[in-house]
């Protein structure tokens, strides 16, 4: 963790070649150091951060009145601080009973009109409580208290954030319970400068916040890679046996482990894939997860499960092939500093926390690094470890056949298209934001901004599912397309999961945009390609469809005739409704 | 601990949150001959004062220095 005094350093660097975001910060305090701190993180994440800051209490004013500087201005992100002290001063100065009792539903209530006034990400913080001992715990059992009030509205803020897509709530509550009030907030920097942060706590709390924003820009951790002995359980089971390694509730340090493995397993749930990178005889650290009963952790929670005597960059390397996600997107735990050092050599762009020597202290310590923030969460999330261990059957599968069309044929595969629904936006605008690789724009939507475009006439948007005799890999790619004028359609968004690549997905998909046009009347379909540094995959993506390059335009642009077009090979079948 | 130690270990603290190593500090130095400290350097000036003596001012003593020489003998009193 940076101090404050290097985030500040940081913005002395030549931020040329970083990715400009646009950000405005509103508060009810004084916030230019917290501003200052959130440019200083946004370096570290790699991001310049344009901030544009609202002069001091005028978030009422900025949000409510649309000639206001901040509706002047396009922001990625707007930021609001309002601050349980100046909450706690406003529910002091009430005179009536009554009007206490509305104090928490009159503060959602504006979040509610912000979220409406602007559309783009709002990240907003909760209210860490404070406790004024008016009523000392009796306070739980009187509806005007302030706590009752604090504790209502975090929860309200909660349930409008379900309901806000585009509404993020930054855990100010979840930093103040993890270091405590007396470090969040310092009464002298207070009196002095009208600050609410202490100066020790604004790298958490910027962090915290480019923790959501990193997230939803698609910045997001999909791998955890564990370790065995003594990092998963205690001991080491090629000298201890299965049956003696330390794991288990009672006395000792056997429950350490078995939290640590309840842990994993509830993310594994959300959908982070777990994979094994273990210095062992393959049979020998596979069994206490077949033997030993105490194990939280089952064989069929590992997506990819290695285990000999290379050495573990190599070996995660092999994960990444298999798995197909970027290092970036990995993080490695091991209680070997050795090891950890190794990894983090040979392997630049992995997370590897440094963990204590004290496996009771690893939770804690995972737990206030934040590393699995997400910006989406849905159902299909928790299919993601059979998908993946599907995947492996089918990468042994390939080996057996000497062709490829052969192969493709032998999956008898099938896709669904769709328009958006209301099932499959969660999905969609998490695919969005995720997909990096395969992505011909990047541009991220949310699922508010999904279902807008879904409902409007000027686009046309195709969901892929795919199926095949191994299994279902459910919704995979999406092509929106935009009606520039009747004859010509532009594909604004292209983009899949790696997790199907060499399957024929994109021939299938042009073959389906490009029955949509001719139906529809279209003559040519513009294509584009705008680079990041994650999707030279698909550079040449057009070329390889049979695009022609357009030239003299800025950007990589191509065009496909509609009537020229002969419907390339593939061995996926439209599925039938 | 003698007031010039504390002089000069103060200075290091001021060039190292004010990153100017040419900052020379005497006891009428004030906010006016130092740039850069304003309010809000202020604050973490005083907090990295606090962390480096292992002392705690209090929201009174911070607002009361008018220059440098009344901040040292608040740290020397402590």
């Amino acid at each position: 963790m940076n101090t404050y005094q290097q985030l500040k350093r940081n913005l002395k660097q030549d931020l040329g070649s970083f990715p400009v975001l646009k950000v405005a910060l509103l508060g009810d305090s004084a916030t230019q150091m917290l501003a200052t701190a959130i440019r200083g993180e946004g370096v570290v994440r790699g991001y310049n951060i344009h901030l544009w800051e609202a002069e001091y209490s005028q978030v009422e004013r900025q949000m409510m009145d649309a000639s206001s500087d901040l509706h002047q201005q396009d922001f990625n992100y707007i930021i609001v601080f309002q601050s349980t002290h100046k909450l706690m001063e406003q529910h002091a100065l009430m005179q009536e009973e009554e009007e206490k009792r509305t104090l928490a539903e009159e503060r959602l209530e504006f979040v509610r009109s912000i979220c409406d006034h602007c559309p783009t990400h709002i990240i907003y913080f909760n209210y860490p409580e404070i406790e004024d001992a008016v009523f000392g715990s009796y306070a739980n059992k009187v509806e005007t208290s302030f706590s009752y009030q604090v504790r209502k509205l975090n929860l309200g803020l909660m349930q409008l954030a379900q309901e806000k897509k585009g509404l993020f709530i930054c855990d100010l509550c979840g930093i103040q319970n993890k270091i405590g009030r007396d470090r969040l907030f310092d009464p002298a920097v207070y009196v002095s400068t009208e600050m609410l942060l202490s100066i020790d706590a604004l790298p958490l709390v910027a962090g915290r916040t480019l923790d959501i924003v990193c997230a939803t820009e698609g910045k997001v951790k999909k791998c955890l890679i564990l370790d065995l002995d003594n990092t998963l359980w205690g001991g080491v089971v090629g000298d201890d046996g299965w049956e003696n390694i330390q794991i288990g509730h009672g006395l000792g340090i056997g429950k350490a482990f078995t939290e640590f493995q309840e842990w994993i397993r509830k993310l594994k749930q959300r959908g982070i894939i777990v994979a094994v990178c273990s210095k062992n005889d393959e049979e020998k650290a596979r069994a206490p997860f077949e033997k030993n009963p105490e194990m939280v952790l089952k064989l069929e929670d590992i997506a990819v499960f290695v285990a000999n005597w290379n050495n573990k960059a190599d070996n995660i390397r092999h994960i990444q092939e298999v798995l197909h996600i970027g290092f970036d997107s990995m993080v490695f735990l091991d209680d070997n500093p050795f090891e950890r050092n190794l990894v983090r050599e040979n392997i630049p762009d992995i997370t590897v926390p440094e963990l204590p020597e004290d496996p009771g202290l690893y939770l804690e310590y995972l737990y206030s690094l934040n590393l699995f923030e997400t910006a989406s969460y849905s159902s299909a999330d928790q299919e993601r470890t059979r998908q993946y261990q599907v995947q492996s059957q089918r990468v042994s599968a390939s080996k057996s056949f000497t062709n490829e069309e052969d192969f493709l044929k032998s999956l008898n595969m099938e896709s669904e298209v769709s328009i958006f629904t209301t099932f499959n936006t969660p999905r969609v605008a998490q695919l969005s934001q995720r997909s990096n690789q395969f992505n011909l724009r990047t541009i991220r939507y949310t699922e508010d901004q999904i279902m807008q475009m879904g409902a409007s006439h000027r686009y046309a948007p195709f969901c892929f599912t795919l199926e095949d005799k191994f299994g279902d890999n459910g919704l995979i790619g999406v092509i929106i397309l935009t009606k520039e004028n009747e004859e010509t359609l532009f594909v604004d968004t292209w983009f899949m999961s790696c997790r199907v690549l060499k399957r024929g997905m994109e021939n299938m998909m042009l073959n389906t945009i490009v029955g949509y046009a001719k139906q529809n009347g279209f003559k040519h379909i513009i294509g584009e390609y705008l680079p990041t540094t994650k999707n030279g995959m698909v550079a040449e993506h057009y070329d390889h469809l049979g695009f022609t390059p357009l030239k003299e335009t800025k950007t990589k642009q191509y065009k496909l005739e509609v009537d020229a077009y002969q419907p390339r090979k593939c061995y996926i079948k439209t599925k039938e409704k | 601990m003698n007031r010039t130690e504390v002089l000069e270990q103060v200075q290091d603290i001021f060039r190292n949150i004010l990153d100017d190593e040419d900052i020379v500090l005497t006891d009428e130095s004030t906010a006016e001959d130092v740039e850069e400290w304003d309010s809000l350097t202020h604050i973490q000036l005083i907090k990295a004062i606090e962390k480096a003596y292992s002392i705690r001012f209090t929201s009174r003593e911070i607002l009361s220095w008018n220059n440098v020489g009344e901040m040292l003998d608040c740290i020397l009193k402590k």
